[in-house]
């Protein structure tokens, strides 16, 4: 009895001392898979003396965590620029932009002009431009011919092709069946019935398809061991496959690649503002960029970082868009309450048989 | 220290410091969030940021076939799974308990419990590379002349089951060798005697014996089954959805949590009556059946 007061009074007083962390010197990211190189990291940390934490994630989880915590446990967030104004209508995890804290020069001035677009609510900003990419099909020439999103239901490809159980998918086959979903995005009624009719082909297209694949490495590893011979991928993925084995293509589909932005946007509750518009300015110089461009295998934001990235990367580009732009679909922001639609869709063809 | 002899309030303090912890623990860690979904799931989003109470989360679940199928999939899923693991288990646990002596006793039972020293993912991924069509299986199955070519053995409800015995099997020997340990030999040696066979005794001896220790691994395994996410997502196939499935991407991909808590209280009320009914089947108080876990 003579020690259980005083270790309980420790034990209170250990629980009571506030946790003290020097947040100035760290910087919290919550990101994708290779968009933060380890080598960008020791660079910045070697410039500004802060450390770099990086969790990584994707759209929904970076939502969902913020949301849990109201906005708190991270400095930074890189969302995609459809997903900003939905998630902070509904939850308000993000903080606006101070664009006076941002050298807004050395962004590609198109792209920060559609994340203005697309990721403002009354005039605030909340993202800004960081790396795009595209997703269209990938396909092994020597074992299968496609040109189209909908060609992967072709009946001699039963159980060799893949596809994600997301909305991508939802909006690539529903391009391939001629009509535009961007387009409905406003109109609640149309648009449900535009995903039933997909949901309906891709329940019937379901033999085809080995596996839904969750992450990339389940997805290349299918195309390298030959299990899978055309899928619905993005173009790093595509692209590295391409380098490993000539066969492989990544292609632009008829009905057009849908392409992607990937922000920076702010954490309400973030507690090193100041490092984090560091880091930012920081990863938006042309050389930086380019290193980042180059870990990730897409291209940056950044203006004049593409002329400095590996000319392999550049002729890929080339091969795969022959027209360049012309045929690339960029996602408008997601109006609340079309995902509840598109989440039973997916549902039910999950459960088709 | 004297602690034992003092007065009255001080033991009643010792005990309370003592059960602090555990108190703390159920309370923060279980209770709490449990009221949290509980209201949780009995809102409605009728706009941004504005919520009302009502029951549309349950009606969902109760409208929609498809939550249903997945649900009652599940539950079905797991019985089999349970038996299975029972039928395995058992001949393991009777020759650890009875036949094997010693050494050869503690070794089998140290080669049940080898596989958990690695993580459920890296045990479900090594079944991946056994069993995908480009894996080691299939290429054996061709190697001896039975299959012609690779056959995918990923991807099947069956592939599902077998992971899931796999991963709860210790669950269920370690109640059943406890119980098997404590029936004296010279009942069975008795019931030769006069007259029983193998059948007989295992019927009317053996199983009225050992029956707490199978009802506690049943319940253990049933559960652990029932609440498992990670196996049936990794072996099963595009049409394979669990429900523990359902309410992951409820509350991350789709982020309806309210949904979500719903569909987790619906799964909490299936294994509690589920445990319910098999208490009742086989005649057991879950006090007896718990000292056996």
């Amino acid at each position: 009895m003579k020690l259980a007061l005083p270790l309980l009074l420790t034990v209170l007083l250990v629980l009571a001392l506030p946790a003290r962390a020097d947040d100035a010197k760290k910087l919290r990211i919550i990101s994708w898979a290779d968009y933060v190189p380890a080598e960008v990291i020791a660079d910045f940390k070697k410039e500004t003396g802060i450390q770099v934490e990086v969790t990584l994630s994707n759209n929904e989880e970076m939502i969902s965590k913020l949301r849990a915590t109201g906005g708190a446990g991270f400095d930074l967030a890189q969302p995609s620029q459809d997903r900003i104004v939905g998630a902070q209508q509904e939850f308000r995890i993000y903080r606006p932009i101070d664009l006076s804290k941002v050298k807004a020069e050395q962004f590609m001035p198109d792209l920060l002009e559609t994340v203005k677009k697309n990721a403002s609510i009354d005039g605030k900003l909340y993202g800004l431009p960081y790396v795009w990419g595209a997703e269209g099909l990938v396909v092994n020439s020597k074992k299968a011919k496609i040109a189209d999103y909908g060609d992967l239901c072709k009946a001699d490809l039963k159980g060799k092709t893949a596809v994600r159980l997301k909305r991508p998918t939802l909006m690539a086959f529903a391009l391939a069946s001629g009509k535009d979903p961007f387009a409905l995005y406003g109109n609640v009624k149309a648009y449900s019935a535009l995903m039933e009719e997909v949901g309906r082909t891709l329940s019937a297209c379901k033999p085809n398809f080995r596996f839904f694949y969750d992450n990339k490495d389940q997805l290349l590893n299918g195309v390298r061991s030959g299990e899978i011979v055309a899928a619905m991928m993005w173009d790093s993925g595509g692209w590295k496959l391409a380098s490993e084995n000539p066969d492989i293509h990544f292609i632009n589909p008829k009905s057009g690649a849908i392409a992607w932005l990937d922000t920076y946007a702010l954490p309400a509750r973030g507690k090193n503002e100041a490092g984090a518009y560091a880091w930012i300015n920081f990863t938006m110089r042309p050389a930086i960029a380019a290193k980042i461009a180059k870990s990730v295998g897409n291209f940056s934001a950044s203006k004049g970082a593409d002329v400095l990235m590996d000319p392999k990367f550049r002729a890929q580009f080339a091969a795969s868009f022959p027209d360049g732009f012309k045929n690339i679909k960029w996602y408008p922001a997601i109006p609340p309450g079309l995902e509840e639609i598109e989440g039973r869709i997916l549902d039910r063809i999950k459960a088709a048989n | 220290m004297d602690d034992t002899a003092g007065p009255a309030w001080q033991r009643r303090l010792m005990v309370g410091l003592l059960l602090a912890p555990a108190l703390l623990w159920l309370f923060a860690l279980i209770v709490l969030p449990h009221v949290d979904l509980a209201l949780l799931s009995l809102r409605e989003r009728t706009a941004p940021r504005e919520y009302v109470t009502s029951l549309a989360q349950y009606r969902t679940f109760f409208g929609e076939p498809l939550y249903w199928h997945i649900f009652v999939r599940t539950a079905v899923m797991s019985l089999i799974s349970t038996l299975l693991t029972l039928l395995i288990a058992f001949p393991i646990a009777w020759t650890i308990a009875k036949l094997a002596r010693g050494r050869l006793g503690t070794l089998l039972f140290i080669v049940c419990l080898i596989p958990f020293w690695v993580s459920e993912t890296v045990r479900t991924l090594g079944w991946m590379i056994l069993l995908r069509e480009s894996g080691v299986l299939p290429g054996i199955l061709v190697h001896l002349g039975i299959t012609a070519v690779p056959v995918e053995l990923l991807y099947h409800d069956a592939t599902i089951l077998v992971g899931l015995v796999y991963t709860s099997l210790l669950f269920m020997v370690v109640p059943l060798v406890s119980s098997l340990e404590s029936l004296d030999n010279s009942l069975i040696e008795a019931a030769y005697d006069l007259g029983g066979n193998g059948l007989s005794i295992l019927r009317q001896i053996v199983i009225p014996h050992a029956l707490p220790g199978i009802t506690a691994g049943c319940i253990v395994v049933f559960m652990l089954t029932l609440g498992n996410y990670l196996t049936p997502t990794l072996l099963g196939g595009t049409s394979s959805q669990w429900f523990t499935e359902q309410i992951y991407t409820q509350f991350i991909t789709r982020f309806n949590w309210e949904q979500g808590a719903a569909f987790g209280f619906l799964l909490l009320a299936l294994s509690t009556s589920m445990v319910w009914v098999g208490l009742k089947l086989s005649g057991q108080r879950f006090s007896d059946v718990m000292r056996r876990t």
